[in-house]
This record gives structure tokens, sequence and C-alpha cells, in this order.
């Protein structure tokens, strides 16, 4: 029972988890900013690229989403070392893998905020003389990136929570770290409930400063 | 890149058991299937309820409602699952959590079905919730109105438009069971992803496993798909923007 729990181990195993979460930072910022600007481009070469173009984006997104992200880490755990010959660590074996599989979740949403914006501003801007680049990126970007802020952050408060998955490869996250002072302090169920606390208030306090932000978005339109 | 690839492998008898590969993986995808639906069951009753609560009158019940899904969907699958499969044994009476803990039959399929189906509950009662607040508010009036009870309005007006609007997103939580189902391996069930993984280790090879693993989740994806466009369908009512 409850009485049983020993929560003194917390304060031995701070070093640890702190260690353990700033991994589990670096992946989750790594993996946002590397996701939204390849799944912007994404977005774009699915609304205006050629034909080849277009389909390889929309075939990238859709088989990413459709595949557990369980699987897609084991898949470059096991093929980057054969393809380029020497094992990567775990750590940075993730970081490639959550860049590239959250973008085809980010450009889901960065289509959706493009499609979003009146054609009328796309043809406004070549008829002032803009290029293509020009009117993307002066015009429609900025305003489909403020307008799908809170939706952004919110794929990024998931995108934080599945970075615990990446104990599939033993990567030292802070579920890994949590699960590894458990066992060497003999304290494993204090420990769980550490980490998911931990993560309980990262996410409820990010999820909560969203509504605020979709409120404060929502009265400026 | 040098592969040699060899799909045949599948038939041999793998090393640690009188099995072949392909006999794994079959019993894997079944292990995968059978969490997934009875996480889905689960969850559609339990996010059912308390979805519905969270629009009731009452204020206690939609504040513990409320409490409900931001517990389950702010802290990650994988340790709610090891909360329950390594914490909750020791909130137990002693004989409980002995029982639990030695002789419980089929222990981590049991767990890993209900820390899914609890997290995914969560998130379908989300979706009930934005259903019914996006009906009119003169549809509950009218039932009102009409002398039903608080719980007849619900039962006969409310949820059955609120439901049919939701088939989309139920959809995508359809397939997210089974996708989410994966993290099951990390307590010990012999899913698709453990006996992919097992697959790789004792055979050494990588694509041909990872492959099959990866287009069995792809297959149950687009079979949940299939099965909840068929009910849309089904279900249609005439003359709503929801009917095509």
């Amino acid at each position: 029972m409850l009485s049983n729990f020993d929560f003194s181990v917390i304060p031995v195993s701070l070093p640890f988890i702190w260690e353990g979460l700033l991994y589990s930072f670096k992946l989750t910022i790594t993996a946002m900013c590397g996701g939204i600007i390849l799944g912007t481009l994404l977005a774009l070469a699915r609304l205006s690229g050629g034909p080849v173009l277009s389909r390889f984006a929309a075939a990238y997104v859709d088989t990413l989403r459709s595949i557990p992200l369980l699987m897609v880490i084991l898949w470059f755990f096991f093929l980057i070392p054969l393809v380029t010959g020497k094992p990567m660590g775990a750590e940075n074996s993730a970081l490639i893998t959550f860049t590239l599989f959250e973008a085809a979740f980010y450009s889901e949403i960065m289509r959706a905020g493009i499609q979003s914006i009146p054609k009328g501003q796309v043809n406004a801007g070549y008829a002032v003389g803009m290029t293509y680049w020009q009117t993307m990126g002066n015009v429609v970007l900025p305003q489909a990136f403020r307008n799908m802020l809170p939706v952004l952050l919110t794929q990024t408060i998931i995108l934080f929570q599945d970075t615990s998955l990446v104990y599939a490869i033993g990567a030292k996250d802070l579920l890994k770290a949590a699960e590894n002072t458990g066992k060497n302090y003999n304290r494993p169920v204090e420990m769980y409930v550490f980490s998911a606390l931990i993560y309980f208030i990262i996410c409820f306090s990010l999820s909560m400063l969203v509504k605020r932000l979709q409120k404060r978005i929502a009265i400026i339109r | 890149m040098n592969y040699q690839w060899n799909w045949s492998f599948f038939l041999d008898t793998a090393m640690s058991s009188d099995e072949t590969y392909l006999d794994w993986l079959i019993s894997g995808l079944g292990w995968t299937v059978a969490i997934a639906i009875s996480a889905w069951i689960i969850a559609l009753v339990l996010g059912s309820i308390i979805g519905t609560l969270r629009t009731a009158p009452n204020k206690l019940l939609a504040t513990l409602a409320n409490a409900w899904v931001e517990t389950f969907r702010n802290v990650p699958i994988l340790v709610q699952l090891f909360l329950w499969f390594f914490v909750f044994p020791e909130l137990l009476p002693r004989e409980l959590s002995l029982w639990v803990k030695q002789d419980m039959p089929a222990k981590e399929f049991f767990t890993a079905t209900i820390a899914l189906g609890l997290f995914t509950s969560a998130r379908v009662a989300e979706q009930v919730r934005a259903g019914i607040q996006s009906l009119p508010r003169g549809q509950r009036n009218a039932g009102l109105a009409l002398g039903f009870t608080q719980a007849q309005t619900y039962r006969f007006v409310v949820l059955p438009m609120a439901f049919r609007i939701i088939i989309p997103p139920l959809t995508s939580e359809f397939m997210n069971a089974f996708k989410n189902s994966a993290v099951a391996f990390a307590i010990g069930v012999m899913d698709l992803t453990f006996v992919s993984r097992q697959i790789v280790e004792e055979s050494g090879h990588v694509i041909e496993s990872l492959l099959a693993a990866t287009l069995l989740y792809f297959l149950c994806a687009f079979l949940a798909n299939r099965i909840m466009v068929f009910i849309e369908r089904r279900v249609r009512v005439p003359g709503f923007i929801i009917a095509k």
C-alpha cells in the first residue's frame, strides 16, 4: 500500500532526471523546428508542386501517418547502420526519426493553414509582381503560420509525449532516466510515478497556454 | 548498400521455438488486433459516458469528467502503461496485489488493454463533447419542451445526432488504437512490434521483418477505416450536411 512508498529517492534522482529531461526537450525542439520546416515544404509541394512532386509528398505524408511511430523508430534504428555501414547511437537515430516523422503531421497542419488563406491574396501577390516564393514567404505563410499556431503547439505537446517511445531503442530520455534510477536505488514504483508527474505538469501547463493563445487569436481575427 | 533479400526465411523454424517466423507474425497480429479492439470497446463506452457528463448541467460531474480527460491526455501512453503494470498492483490490498503480480492469467494483455482503453477514452470523450456542443441549442430545448427528461433528451435527441457528426474523428481514433497498441511490447505482450523485433534479432533479416510488420499494421488501419466508413454510410440521416 501507499505507506510502503518511499519518496526519499526523488531528491537523489534529480540530476539523472534532469539529464533525461534535457534530452527529451532537445528531441522535441529539434523535431519541432525540423518538422515544421520540412512539413511546410511538403505542404507546398503537395499544393503547388508538379504532378510528380505533389504525389511524392502525398505518399510520404499518408504512409508515415498510417504506421505506428514505434515501427518508424525501429526502421531507422536498424536501417541507418545498414545504409551508412556504421552504427549510429540511439539518441542521434531518434533525432532523425522524429524530425522526418513529425514533418508528416506538421505538413497536414500547414496545408490546412495555407488552404485557409483566400485565393485573392495569392493573386494579389502575383499582381504586384512578386514571384512564387515571395508570395508564399511574405504573404501566405506568415498568415497560415499564425492561424495554425495553436494547432502546431498542440501537435508539439503530442510530440513531447511521443518522445517517451525512444524507450524502444534505449535512448536515455526522461522515462529511461527515471527507470534506470528506479532500478539502481530499488525504487522503480516511486520513479515511474515521479516521471508521470513531470510529464503531466509540463503537458498540462502547455495545453493551458495553448487554450489562452487560442482565445487571444480568436479575438484579434 | 549490399542487402541480401530473402523472403522465404519466414517459413524457417525459429531458433528459440518449434514454430516458424510466419507463425510468430500471425500470432503477433492476433495480439495486436485483440488489444486494439478490446481497448476500443472500453474507450467507446467510457468515452461516451464521460464526454456526455462533460456537457451535463451538474457542475460536479462535469468537473470530474474534465479532470478524467486532462489526466489521461497529458501523460504519455507508455508511461500510463507502466503505471498500470508496475504501480497499480502496489496500491491494491495485499492479497489482491499478490494475485495480480503472480497468478493473474494473461496479465500483460489485460494491463495493456485497460491502459490503452482508458487513454483512448479521454480522446473519445473529447470528441463526444465537441459533437454535443456543435448541435444547435434549440435541439436540446425542443426535447425538454416536449416533456422529455434530461436523460431522455440525451438518449433520443442529442446523442444520436452528436454521434453521427463525430464519426470521422472517431474513425481516426479507431485507427490510432491500432497504432498506439504497439506500446504493449514494452510490458512483454508478444504483439506485432514485439515479434518483429524478435525476428530481426533471431534471423538478421531486418528489412523483410520490419516490412512485414509495417504492412500488417497498414492493413489493420485500412480495415479499421473501411469499417467506420461503412458504419458512417449506414447511419446517415437524409437531409443533413453529413448526408451526401
